[in-house]
């Protein structure tokens, strides 16, 4: 950092005008830009943990039989997998670093409305994922439950169940919080003039998305209590030999973990929602049915969960009301996938790096919305429930959607933050390379599932042989174009090209500030006189 | 945040509201779950909650609900600058406080000392429903038992910045914020006395 700062082409910024220097001055700070971009770097080191802990799952899965692990292993490595690119990357990835880093300045805000909390919540995420990395190394081992820590198992099994969980826990507070501060920044700091049809759709995702971490976590709080109570206390409520119910365990994880993926995949609409008009210098169209979808989504989408658990033995009646109203929650999706792709219509599109990352974010959120319908059918499910193909689908929503918008989101408004470029071809091989790989590993997972390969072993039968070799074939070219990616990213930003005030052209108000941004952000209180993609009125035009 | 307008106590309480959601979504599950198992087990839900002691309950509901006018009449004291009546008021819901515990502890020694805690040999013996409802019951009123401690001790600290001065008659929000808190406690107690103590 210190070499980005000794010639940074504005003064005064966020990165010194404090006049505070050292470690202390990030993780005891309460300016919304330095707590976004402590999250953005541990989200992104766990991120890069998951993902090697990933590659090591697809060698083991290269050959049938054992091929660098046993089944005690693989067990600890995909639940290992699963809990921290859940909990520790996808939860708080755009939301708690893009969010805090850009929200308040979309708004016209100085901070949030709790910047104190901002910091405790930052903190607890920091507590709370050394607690499940502890959970690792001590006691019983690595929990091998999978992440979603499905009884009667998790209250059985000899591994550290009960530190992880009470980690996710910690996690989940933090989460609260965070969604209690952007619904109250979002009501509260909106500078004169912006009013709730100007706000950019960005925030709109925001706001659903903080709703549902204010109305879902709670859930999911209460039922790793009673895992950690079944496991320390006995208290037998899901242990069917005592009259507990262990479907009322999955009911009660699900009723938080299905609105989490919303959590997930939101903000990530929202990123592309912002990439697509800039890239296309048009004004989005249907800003109203996109700003409602993003509400539509969180409220339908709390009342879906049951769609985990068709094959659980929960009544029919049950199944098929959940499998209408998944199909419902398709809708608004749809509703944002078509505007965006009208918005593209006749526009002025310029293919740079954030923007490939969002049309290729277009096209996996769609095969991953799609087979999410097969899944959601409750016909189908059963005939591809538990197999890879709920692996592939979930990779292509969460990995396709919410992770190629995270590197969208990086390439369009880190270098607004350090004031410095990434390179562009690097940036667009990287993406490539992304990209080929992502579909060669996902779309073979899919495959697999639908030919009858389960999840979660080790081995499979002989003819599952060359579609595994694909797949991990696939995953090696996807890391190195993540490498590519983030190796470019990391020498743009701390030493690239200087990076002007609005090189993209943007019209929303991170784009008026100075580069990178002062520590209150305005020089005086803005005022907001037109909508956030009104290219013609925009602001800032060079 | 050296932004004057920057106190902003609307923002204060409507994050304080946001947040008591939250702690009644958390009670929520093991609600959802009580009704659930009552419709499963009618008549083991109707024989163990006879085996709670009414009066224990009764009186804990009383000292709860002094208790939270107590707190409601600690926020209107100290916008008249009341400072003293304001303290000992917090400190008369503090005392109510203490003595919901020591009731809870001495209901709970009671039913230890008859066998009855989760996992005892008596409930993994007995029918399934009776174990099912004294789990919950231990979880629930166990987890209300922890907020009336965390109430408790938010209401100290904010007894001490009354003291200090800091909460005032023109600054009070963070009194107001404690004592909606406080009122979370007691108005979940109102729903689980009912459920656990009466209507069994």
């Amino acid at each position: 950092m210190s070499v980005a700062q000794s010639n940074k082409p504005v003064a005064a910024s966020f990165w010194n005008d404090s006049g505070k220097k050292g470690i202390g001055s990030w993780i005891f700070s309460t300016d919304h830009k330095r707590i976004g971009l402590l999250y953005l770097y541990s989200v992104l080191g766990f991120f890069l943990v998951g993902v090697v802990l990933g590659l090591l799952l697809r060698i083991e899965l290269m050959a049938p039989g054992r091929t660098i692990m046993g089944a005690a292993t693989y067990n600890a490595l995909f639940t290992v997998h699963g809990v921290v690119m859940i909990f520790l990357f996808i939860i708080p990835g755009i939301p708690a670093s893009f969010g805090n880093l850009v929200m308040p300045i979309q708004i016209g805000a100085r901070d949030v409305a709790f910047p104190k909390l901002n910091l405790f919540s930052w903190w607890l995420y920091a507590i709370g994922a050394v607690i499940v990395l502890t959970s690792l190394f001590s006691g019983g081992g690595a929990p091998d439950t999978g992440w979603t820590f499905y009884v009667p198992f998790s209250a059985r099994t000899g591994t550290n169940v009960s530190l992880a969980v009470f980690g996710v826990f910690v996690l989940g507070f933090s989460s609260i919080l965070t969604g209690i501060n952007f619904v109250t920044t979002i009501h509260r700091l909106r500078a004169e003039g912006m009013n709730w049809g100007r706000l950019p759709l960005f925030v709109w995702s925001l706001y659903a998305t903080a709703w549902v971490q204010i109305l879902a976590t709670p859930i999911i709080a209460i039922t790793l209590v009673l895992v950690i109570a079944e496991r320390v206390l006995g208290t037998g409520l899901f242990d069917p030999g005592r009259g507990g119910d262990p479907i009322m365990f999955q009911h009660l994880f699900w009723i938080y973990s299905h609105p989490a993926v919303y959590i997930m995949i939101l903000p990530a609409m929202g990123v592309i929602s912002e990439i697509i008009p800039v890239f296309s210098r048009k004004p989005i169209f249907g800003y109203k049915m996109i700003a409602f979808s993003s509400i539509a989504i969180a409220g339908a989408g709390s009342l879906v969960w049951g769609h985990h658990m068709y094959t659980s033995g929960m009544s029919d009646t049950a199944v098929m009301v959940f499998s209408f109203l998944t199909f419902i929650v398709a809708i608004p999706s749809a509703i944002k996938v078509f505007n965006w792709i009208t918005t593209l219509y006749k526009g002025s599109i310029s293919l740079e790096a954030p923007m490939l990352f969002a049309l290729s974010f277009i096209l996996l959120f769609s095969i991953g919305g799609l087979s999410g319908l097969i899944l959601g059918a409750a016909g189908t499910d059963v005939h591809v429930h538990d197999t890879h193909f709920v692996v592939g689908h979930f990779h292509y929503v969460m990995f396709g959607g919410t992770g190629f918008a995270f590197f969208g989101a990086a390439h369009y408004w880190l270098p607004k933050f350090y004031g410095r470029r990434y390179r562009e071809k690097p940036a667009i091989v990287g993406w490539a390379l992304m990209f080929v790989g992502f579909n060669m590993t996902y779309w073979t997972m899919q495959v697999l599932g639908m030919r009858g390969m389960p999840r979660r072993y080790y081995d499979y039968l002989p003819e599952f042989a060359n579609l595994n070799l694909v797949a991990t074939v696939g995953s090696w070219i996807l890391a190195t174009g993540l490498i590519i990616v983030v190796v470019n990213l990391w020498r743009g930003l701390f030493w690239g090209e200087p990076f002007g005030v609005n090189p993209w052209n943007g019209a929303t108000l991170e784009w008026t500030v100075a580069t990178p941004p002062p520590t209150e952000n305005f020089e005086e209180d803005p005022v907001v006189t037109h909508a956030p993609y009104d290219f013609n009125k925009g602001v800032g035009i060079p | 945040m050296s932004h004057p307008e920057h106190s902003d106590n609307v923002g204060a309480k409507l994050g304080m509201w946001l947040f008591l959601f939250t702690e009644l979504l958390l009670f929520g599950g093991l609600f959802i779950l009580y009704a659930v198992y009552l419709a499963r087990y009618p008549h083991e839900f109707s024989a163990a909650g006879r085996e709670l002691n009414v009066t224990f309950g009764a009186t804990n509901t009383i000292v709860l609900l002094t208790s939270s006018l107590m707190a409601a009449m600690a926020v209107t004291s100290i916008k008249r600058g009341e400072r003293g009546t304001t303290l000992a008021l917090l400190a008369g819901t503090l005392g109510c406080a203490g003595i919901f515990m020591v009731i809870k502890y001495l209901e709970w020694t009671a039913k230890f000392h008859h066998g009855i805690y989760p996992g005892s040999p008596k409930l993994v013996a007995g029918p399934p429903g009776e174990s099912v409802f004294f789990g919950l019951y231990y979880i629930t009123t166990g987890l209300h038992g922890v907020h009336v401690i965390i109430g408790g001790a938010i209401l100290s600290w904010i007894g001490a910045r009354v003291k200090s001065g800091s909460i005032n008659k023109g600054d009070n929000v963070a009194l107001e914020n404690g004592t909606l808190y406080w009122h979370l406690v007691d108005l979940v107690w109102i729903f689980i006395f009912p459920l656990y103590y009466l209507i069994l």
